[in-house]
């Protein structure tokens, strides 16, 4: 196991140091954390927890980063 | 949020035209609810075809047909989903973004699940041999292989039967949280509050020893 692979289990093992909410509540959030990024807001700093959840949970992580994504290619319509 | 006298739905003001739109005709009746379903529908099946699409690497055995049909079902149980949570749609963002991640949830649900149908999940701790013996790296330090060495002895001592096998299942194992939800008989909610649970302990148990986390 190399150092970065190290870092990446130690990321997993032990979480996210800042408070965090579940993933339930992530999912209630996620689709104004989302537009407020889009919208170049501090989405951080109105939902505080969710991005801290998004860097323990990689599920949360991977249907924010579609979400994003999906909106970002003009998807609204 | 501004929410009307009524109860929990948002205000009309709130609402974007479109957003406003979408419910004013998903609430009504007759043809022009049925149209508005159909919309909603094909709306919620190009993002399930979006997110099928870009974890379509997790299938390499499914034809491009069997990739539509799991992207089909997706857009068809986030239909029910939309349609039954209207109600909850608080107007805090457009609607089609938050209509749009049922369809992403439910898509990426049935692609975990679908690659990992036929993979056995091991439940026992006795797979982390790769963590146990990591090969120390340009930035390895004794205060890394302390932490390493507490984690350790942390996971064994400090955490109960079923904090252990999640732990390992999610974070080494590599098991995604839903298809372990899915064997367990229990939520992606759930499994997370046990890993929360374990980790919290985890660090506790670093603490004890004196270690900090800046390796």
């Amino acid at each position: 196991m190399s150092d970065p692979d190290l870092d990446l289990t130690l990321l997993r093992l032990l979480g996210p140091t800042e408070p965090e909410i579940g993933c339930d509540e992530c999912f209630e959030q996620l689709d104004r954390y989302v537009d407020a990024e889009l919208a170049g807001a501090a989405a951080h700093a109105l939902m505080p927890g969710l991005r801290a959840h998004l860097a323990g949970c990689p599920a949360c992580a991977e249907e924010h980063e579609s979400l994003r994504a999906l909106l970002e290619l003009g998807a609204h319509g | 949020m501004t929410v009307s006298a009524a109860g929990c739905r948002p205000a009309p003001e709130r609402l974007d035209a479109a957003s406003r739109e979408w419910l004013r005709e998903l609430r009504g009746s007759g043809a022009a609810r049925e149209e508005a379903v159909v919309r909603l529908h094909a709306l919620l099946l190009r993002a399930a075809r979006f997110e099928v699409g870009r974890r379509r690497q997790a299938l390499p055995q499914l034809r491009s047909g069997e990739l539509d049909e799991l992207a089909q079902e997706a857009a068809d149980d986030a239909a029910v989903s939309v349609l039954r949570r209207l109600d909850d749609f608080r107007g805090e963002s457009r609607f089609t973004t938050w209509a749009y991640k049922f369809a992403l949830l439910e898509a990426s649900v049935k692609v975990r699940r679908r690659a990992w149908r036929d993979r056995e999940v091991t439940l026992e701790p006795e797979t982390w041999s790769q963590f146990e013996h990591p090969a120390p790296g340009p930035d390895w330090n004794a205060e890394r292989a302390a932490v390493l060495a507490a984690i350790q002895e942390g996971i064994r001592t400090a955490l109960t039967p079923h904090q252990r096998r999640v732990l390992v299942a999610l974070a080494l194992n590599g098991v995604p949280i839903d298809v372990l939800a899915e064997r367990l008989g229990t939520t992606r909610g759930a499994l997370y509050k046990t890993l929360h649970d374990a980790r919290r302990k985890l660090r506790a148990h670093l603490q004890e020893h004196g270690l900090t986390e800046d390796w």
